[in-house]
């Protein structure tokens, strides 16, 4: 019997300390860092730590830039949080972009119409329930074809995301303002009406506090409640789950509403909490950002945090770095490129274990 | 005792007028004044290089040192364009350049906030209506160059009827010959654009006929190249175009080179690179000359004007260089002659005697919508028998959405 033994052995670990699992992941960015840096000096001879330095400034530099790096990141995060019931359900989700879009839109749509109606409060109310709606209907649609037909999610949320695009150019050309300009411009700009109104004198903390809300209930919806529970059941094994009396046509439709309208919240605070105006930018490519969001923290919604801070930051920094250093955006998308792979990778080193040829083992196959 | 209380408030008013008029006059000196420009695109977008590289001569005439300048890259046109201004206005800039249309409403929240920093939101039409001290918008006359370059295409389509060039298809029933223009979109901007370049075509050959197709996009390469391909295999000799990329030359010269008759002229890029034996010429805006008075403006403690606008006569506006080894002899001439005409002003382009709308010579026009519905309200722009386009007094943005007899919109 040959008893060579490979140079590398990988084997899957059974299990790995939390704190273990950390030092991996801490390592990851280390050497992204290092890496990145190495790139950053090799092509433009900047020094790679004021590089670093200026992205911090562009993300945290002055309040004002802290507090819209709090805007952005807690948009994505709430995209996330929308996310992980479905992702948790095996379901695929990939239609958050039109969710976020159809919320948005919605809400565009009571501000444009009601704006000369009614009270701000008023106004606020009926466009979260508006794009909960709204968001909630572009989740339902695939997941009924899904429970009746066992149609691919995936491709019919992907569906969904263009015809969410095609419905916002639409409204964007009915609501145009002014005529011919092909943007809706800011709504109610003189009025603000149905506009988040500042909490403490800041402008974006009420969109931080609702989305740190929604994510410790869906942290707790999804580990505590019985619906928590049946959708990781259905995620393991949809024949466990109907042995265990779970209706799965059920409970796939009721977590897509949930999520559409987590997502369709999104669009909600990022039309009357930020833009107040609503485009195809509206969702940005946040939809698609926000499922690697939701898969690098496991669906644990509390990681999501610093998976869409980290994000953001790395965005904000784009943007100073190429104001300071006159980098264009490219240099900063290869940074986040080089980060986001150590990061995943580094998920690899977490689930295996490797093991390299050790001598000892080398001198016991020769003798 | 109250001869004291008198001098002293005497004193007072005095001082505090004094200080009123330091305000007042409180200019820049170049090395102090900082400067912020919001761009949509970077480096890589011909639009945004036309205004960056305006900017940048324009700090160097009035001897702004070039790190006083912040640039903000790829911002969108939504809360982002608001972000950037909020943050160059709070790291100090005085003024602030935004350089596309659809910044112009997030320039205006922000200036509404900054009294004290002049905000221009370029290409904007808002700042007169605004109510704001601080805020300013700025357009070229671009109607200008275009009717030089169509002077250019008219010059070559003599020299191809006299040659006897064309063929029967690229004349229509009543005998005119057909030319074509692709568009962006139907707004006054290129209304008046096409306009103007139709006109210079007509200022030398009197029979033609344009056609307008729109592509409804800025840029959109693919859909350029077929809006040409369709105008030309309707028989157009020349083809004009206002849209940003270089898809329409392309299909031009694609179409030569199968042996088709046919000419173009481009817009803010020499089209030259990508259709040798067919470009004529483009039309081209040099923003450094609003740049540049902006700038001085800032640096003599002047106020900008809400809307600011100018063409030959201030040199904002040029052509690029002729294709010699194509336009006729005497081209160069001609445009000199045209060019120093618009400069001093006895050529007016929108001149109402050259031009019907449904058989008539239009004798007024009101250039400003307040209410959006596309009709205009108030601000006679028609004066002694000329349409007066971009007039500072009215717009510095286009108004000028007549459609003209001789031209048909195929949408």
């Amino acid at each position: 019997m040959n008893r060579h033994e490979p140079l590398i052995h990988i084997a899957k670990r059974d299990s790995i300390a939390w704190w273990q699992a950390w030092l991996v992941r801490l390592g990851a960015v280390v050497l992204a860092l290092l890496t990145s840096a190495l790139f950053i000096y090799a092509l433009t001879r900047l020094n790679p730590v004021k590089v670093y330095g200026a992205m911090w400034e562009g993300a945290f530099g002055t309040p004002r830039r802290a507090w819209i790096t709090a805007r952005d990141t807690s948009i994505l995060l709430c995209i996330g949080v929308g996310l992980a019931p479905a992702f948790m359900m095996r379901f695929w989700n990939v239609g958050a972009e039109g969710q976020v879009l159809m919320g948005g839109c919605a809400t565009a749509a009571v501000l444009i119409y009601c704006g000369r109606s009614l009270s701000t409060p008023a106004l606020l109310g009926l466009g979260l329930a508006a794009s909960l709606m709204a968001g909630a209907l572009w989740g339902i649609v695939p997941a009924v074809f899904k429970a009746k037909w066992n149609t691919n999610e995936t491709l019919f949320t992907l569906m969904m995301n263009y015809i969410a695009i095609q419905l916002t150019c639409f409204f964007v050309t009915k609501w145009e303002n002014p005529k011919g300009s092909n943007t809706v411009g800011i709504i109610n700009q003189k009025t603000q009406a149905g506009w988040f109104p500042d909490l403490a004198g800041q402008q974006y903390l009420l969109n931080v506090i609702i989305v740190l809300t929604v994510t410790v209930c869906m942290f707790l919806y999804l580990k505590y409640t019985k619906q928590g529970y049946e959708i990781s059941v259905v995620g393991q094994s949809e024949n466990t789950a109907r042995y265990a009396g779970i209706s799965v046509r059920r409970v796939i439709v009721r977590t897509m509403a949930i999520s559409g309208a987590v997502c369709g919240l999104s669009g909600f605070i990022a039309v009357a909490g930020a833009s107040h105006t609503v485009s195809t930018s509206t969702a940005g490519g946040r939809g698609f950002t926000a499922i690697i969001v939701a898969w690098m923290s496991k669906f644990n919604t509390f990681v999501m945090i610093l998976i869409a801070l980290l994000l953001v930051f790395l965005e904000k920094g784009a943007i100073q770095i190429a104001s300071q250093f006159h980098l264009n955006d490219y240099a900063s998308n290869v940074v986040e490129g080089i980060i986001l792979f150590f990061l995943l990778g580094s998920e690899f080193f977490i689930q295996y274990s490797v093991r390299f040829r050790s001598r000892r083992s080398e001198k016991e196959a020769e003798a | 005792m109250k001869k004291l209380a008198s001098l002293l408030l005497a004193l007072s008013l005095v001082l505090s007028l004094g200080v009123c008029a330091l305000a007042d006059e409180g200019g820049i000196a170049p090395e102090d004044l900082k400067i912020g420009m919001v761009c949509i695109g970077d480096n890589n977008s011909g639009y945004d290089i036309a205004h960056i590289t305006g900017l940048e001569t324009a700090m160097e005439a009035v001897g702004v040192p070039m790190e006083n300048v912040t640039y903000k890259y790829n911002i969108g046109e939504d809360e982002t364009a608001a972000d950037a201004c909020y943050d160059l206005a709070e790291s100090g800039c005085q003024i602030i350049f935004t350089d596309s249309y659809g910044h112009q409403s997030y320039t205006q929240q922000v200036a509404s906030e900054y009294p004290d920093i002049q905000f221009c939101a370029m290409t904007g039409d808002q700042a007169a209506l605004a109510g704001l001290d601080n805020l300013s918008n700025a357009f070229n006359h671009t109607f200008e160059s275009r009717y030089v370059s169509g002077v250019v295409a008219g010059m070559k389509l003599a020299e191809l009827i006299d040659n006897y060039e064309l063929l029967d298809e690229n004349y229509d029933d009543e005998g005119n010959v057909k030319i074509g223009y692709v568009g962006a979109f139907n707004f006054a901007e290129v209304v008046s654009g096409y306009t103007a370049f139709y006109l210079g075509i007509r200022s030398v050959v009197e029979n033609v006929h344009m056609d307008v197709r729109y592509t409804n996009s800025w840029y959109d390469p693919i859909g350029e190249g077929e809006a040409a391909n369709a105008l030309m295999a309707d028989g157009c000799v020349i083809i004009g175009q206002h849209a940003d990329s270089t898809g329409a030359p392309s299909a031009v010269q694609a179409a030569y080179e199968n042996g088709q008759t046919v000419y173009c002229v481009g817009y803010n890029i020499d089209m030259q690179s990508v259709a040798p034996d067919t470009a004529l010429t483009s039309a081209g805006n040099d923003w450094s000359k609003f740049y540049t008075f902006a700038l001085q403006c800032m640096i003599d403690g002047e106020d900008i004007p809400h809307d600011w606008s100018a063409g030959y006569s201030e040199g904002a506006n040029f052509i690029f260089d002729l294709n010699e080894a194509v336009v006729p002899e005497g081209t160069a001439e001609k445009v000199e002659e045209v060019e120093a005409a618009i400069a001093d002003g006895s050529l007016q382009v929108f001149d109402c005697s050259t031009f019907t709308v449904e058989g008539e010579h239009p004798t007024s026009f009101l250039a400003i919508d307040l209410d959006g519905d596309f009709v205009g309200d108030e601000g006679e722009a028609i004066r002694d028998g000329v349409f007066y386009e971009s007039d500072p007094e009215l717009r510095s943005a286009p108004y000028f959405s007549l459609r003209i007899d001789g031209i048909t919109e195929l949408g």
